[in-house]
């Protein structure tokens, strides 16, 4: 009966998108305030019906309800509660309701927080997000639907994959649906703007906290993928370039210029076409990613469900959406672009040029991921791209990234002297070019050129924004003028330089794990101890161990630093009892500047050896460390008072015209 | 900045190739990895049958009729799906069904036999993939059809369903 119900609510939710796209949008043509009046609450209903289809299957797993097909392959009376609702989006037609459910939150949201948008606007904006709702819905009802039956119904549940039991993994659909889906609105103000035929800071202003919120999600979602990936999958990798990794990570780099851009067309009114195509390009983005991880067009640890019927569906909604945008964008954005002319020394150039490299990164990461694609269309047989390709090609063109984004802070609007930014920053320059110097050599430590270039980037980017910092604090009173500027209207400037330093640590941390950490294979008995980067490594053997829906082979290693013992871990074989492939846990002695990683390979021979993995990482948690520093720069930004305040400070007349912001 | 009105159709120029690479991509099958052993003759091998331990098969057995050697797994979701197409094949042909046991342990593979039922005519156990290499196999399920003569004529990656059947 319940599935039921949520499968209703899910058509209810349908009729009310369907008539959520139309009325509105129609109004805020006809000018009829009533129609445009109905975006508000239609948005609430959509949420609310969501809320409750959501609800129903959440029932079903809670309570084992095998007889809902979803349910029976996806979870298993065996499963800890609190994975039995994670694993209501470990599968496809699960996770696509919380795609849906999500676009609910946001629609719901830009319909709450908006009181001071013009009527029209919000109008187009809402029924847009209806639009990519229909879609969505459609998808799931007719193809997905997560309410299925299964008669006869079964004992048991197949069992969530035991890779998904993990509290990293429940998380992190969840915080990167909230980026994907949260990019829907920078894509709906992005549309509403191109059919209204106006483009301007105002509506740059508004789309400016919303599409930072979302971008912070994603940040937030990817490194928990990448640090999931490493703790649980046993190789000590934190990035594969997976076709899944590179579809999150498109909109990701869309999403960086789009925010960069949409600062740009709000202070200087410049860059309108290029915002407009980011903000569509981004949602684009994540809709492909959608795409191609549901469709089976490309093949990856990571796809849901290779089933070419469903991605023909989605490549349809792909093709009238993004075409469609597309189309908008070609006829409108030359008459709304235009405006803020600015000089080849100044701040937009750097950003310009932000914007260029970015968008060419995300054009190379789509190029790498559907190469094999390409080359099988063309006849060229069968590729795949893997690592190499895309290291060396992310590491050939952001250096150049760098280098703009030490510049741009520095640098004035509009027009700027080479010779002042020379006396600002020929230190830092000059410093970072030592480092790379040094540290290219043997002359401190051993280093190569790739230390030599990540370590002088990162001190260039550090060192750049302690200019800028000071600069700005120059006139304001030093130091001391520090708290006072954070709690004003000024946070969006602690925000770009909180994330900045996020990427340096970023860059720090990649450079050294990647040069500096070690990887040791090789075949222990008990007892045995072996010796890694200073450390001793010390195998006791492995005993038999049952959890609650598995059982195991622990695997006990003492860790000593001379004569000091650091650690005992315990990395695990597990065989879970619904069946499937044995997991790995790793045992990690986590650190600030180093991991220590231990995992089980396979038993050997019948004394009790073991094939073990020992891995040295050095500064390998300041990647992770880096996307919490970007995300909590995006936070301040977002906190600004100046996004506040001008709630305030705009009236909106009774009469409908349209507010001076 | 001036640009030409054409410019702007850049993007979508763009994304309509796009969507043909991809639309092209859903017609053909990614797994479609071609097997270096059609047209050669079948490795040989011999080993453990399922259901009785201790009892050897060897390869002869692929002589003197056509064969389908099925590569299973208890752990692997799809060769449940694909078990119930097999019993049917194994009622309505009269081709001779190999179980082919791989990677697994075999209580489990037993009682998915028990469960499911058993369309093979004889059934082999390959825990530790000795015999898989030799094959080419790389994952389960995959369906190898072998003739009288003993040489691979096709392989088949995934489940087996109604549609690759017919084909």
């Amino acid at each position: 009966m319940i599935p039921e119900l949520g499968h209703f609510a899910l058509i209810i939710a349908l009729g009310l998108a369907l008539v959520q796209a139309v009325i509105p949008l129609w109004g805020s043509f006809n000018g009829r305030r009533p129609w445009m009046e109905m975006a508000r609450p239609l948005a609430a209903g959509q949420l609310t019906f969501l809320v409750l289809a959501f609800a129903c299957l959440l029932q079903a797993f809670l309570t084992d309800d095998f007889s809902v097909l979803y349910v029976a392959e996806q979870s298993n009376t065996l499963l800890p509660p609190i994975y039995k609702v994670s694993a209501l989006w470990g599968g496809h037609e699960g996770s696509l309701l919380l795609w849906v459910l999500m676009l609910g939150i946001w629609g719901a949201a830009v319909a709450a927080f908006s009181r001071n948008l013009p009527l029209p606007m919000i109008s187009r904006v809402i029924s847009v997000q209806g639009m990519v709702a229909i879609g969505f819905l459609l998808f799931t009802l007719l193809t997905s639907n997560p309410f299925e039956r299964i008669f006869p119904v079964p004992q048991e549940g197949r069992d969530l994959n035991p890779l998904l039991q993990d509290p990293g993994l429940a998380i992190h659909p969840p915080m990167l649906y909230m980026g994907y889906v949260g990019f829907s609105v920078a894509f709906a103000f992005a549309i509403a703007a191109l059919l209204g035929g106006k483009l301007d800071a105002a509506w740059a202003r508004w789309s400016r906290p919303w599409t930072t919120v979302a971008w912070i999600f994603l940040t937030i979602g990817i490194s928990l993928g990448s640090w999931w990936a490493y703790y649980e999958l046993g190789w000590g990798g934190w990035w594969f370039w997976d076709p899944v990794e590179n579809a999150s990570f498109m909109p990701w780099l869309a999403g960086t210029a789009l925010i960069h851009s949409l600062a740009v067309t709000e202070k200087r009114g410049a860059f309108k076409s290029w915002t407009v195509l980011l903000a569509i390009s981004a949602f684009s983005l994540s809709l492909l990613g959608t795409f191609l991880v549901r469709s089976g067009v490309l093949t990856s640890v990571h796809a849901f469900a290779t089933d070419p019927s469903r991605g023909t569906f989605i490549l349809a909604f792909l093709v009238i959406v993004i075409g469609g945008s597309l189309s908008l964008y070609a006829w409108r954005a030359p008459s709304v672009s235009g405006g803020g002319r600015f000089d080849l020394v100044s701040r937009e150039s750097f950003l310009l040029v932000n914007n260029l490299l970015l968008a060419a990164l995300a054009l190379l990461v789509l190029f790498g991921t559907l190469a094999p694609l390409i080359y099988e269309a063309a006849g060229w047989g069968k590729i795949s791209v893997g690592f190499p390709w895309f290291n060396t090609m992310f590491v050939a063109i952001s250096p150049f990234l760098v280098l703009a984004m030490g510049l741009g802070p520095s640098t004035r609007w509009k027009h700027d002297e080479p010779a002042r930014l020379a006396r600002l920053l020929w230190i830092p320059f000059a410093l970072s070019l030592g480092v790379l110097a040094l540290c290219s050599t043997g002359l401190i430590f051993p280093g190569n050129l790739s230390v030599g270039l990540g370590l002088g980037l990162s001190t260039w980017l550090v060192l750049t924004q302690l200019v800028a910092l000071r600069e700005r604090l120059k006139n304001k009173g030093g130091l001391k003028a520090l708290v006072g500027d954070l709690r004003n209207r000024s946070r969006s400037f602690y925000g770009m330089w909180l994330a900045h330093i996020g990427v340096a640590v970023f860059i720090v941390g990649a450079t050294l794990v990647s040069s500096y950490g070690s990887e040791t294979d090789l075949r222990m008995s008990p007892g045995a101890v072996h010796e890694v980067a200073g450390y001793r490594f010390q195998f006791n053997g492995a005993q038999p161990h049952d959890g609650p829906n598995y059982r195991a082979q622990r695997g006990e290693f003492v860790i000593y630093k001379g004569e000091r013992q650091i650690t005992v871990l315990h990395p695990e074989k597990r065989s879970y009892l619904s069946g499937g492939m044995p997991m790995t846990e790793a045992g990690i002695d986590p650190g600030f500047l180093r991991d220590l990683y231990v995992s089980l390979g396979e038993p050997v021979g019948d004394k009790g050896d073991w094939a073990v993995r020992i891995y040295y990482k050095p500064y390998v948690r300041w990647i992770w460390l880096a996307g919490i520093l970007m995300a909590l720069g995006g936070l301040l930004a977002v906190s600004d008072g100046r996004y506040r305040t001008a709630r305030k400070s705009v009236q909106v007349p009774a009469g409908g015209g349209l507010a001076r912001a | 900045m001036a640009r030409s009105k054409s410019s702007y159709l850049l993007p979508l120029g763009i994304f309509l190739a796009l969507a043909a690479l991809l639309f092209y991509g859903l017609t053909i099958d990614p797994k479609k990895v071609p097997s270096p052993l059609i047209g050669k003759p079948a490795p040989s091998f011999e080993l453990e049958s399922l259901l009785e331990p201790g009892k050897t098969i060897s390869s002869d057995i692929l002589k003197g009729q056509i064969s389908l050697v099925n590569v299973w797994a208890s752990w692997c979701p799809s060769c449940r799906q694909e078990h119930a197409e097999l019993v049917r094949i194994a009622r309505e042909s009269d081709v001779q069904m190999i179980g082919f046991n791989w990677k697994d342990e075999r209580p489990a593979a037993l009682e998915m036999l028990r469960r499911y039922g058993n369309p093979y005519t004889l059934s082999v156990f390959d825990p530790e993939n000795r015999v898989g290499i030799d094959w080419g196999v790389y994952g389960a399920p995959e369906t190898f059809v072998v003739d009288a003569e003993g040489i691979i004529r096709h392989k088949q990656i995934g489940p087996i369903d109604q549609r690759v059947w017919d084909e």
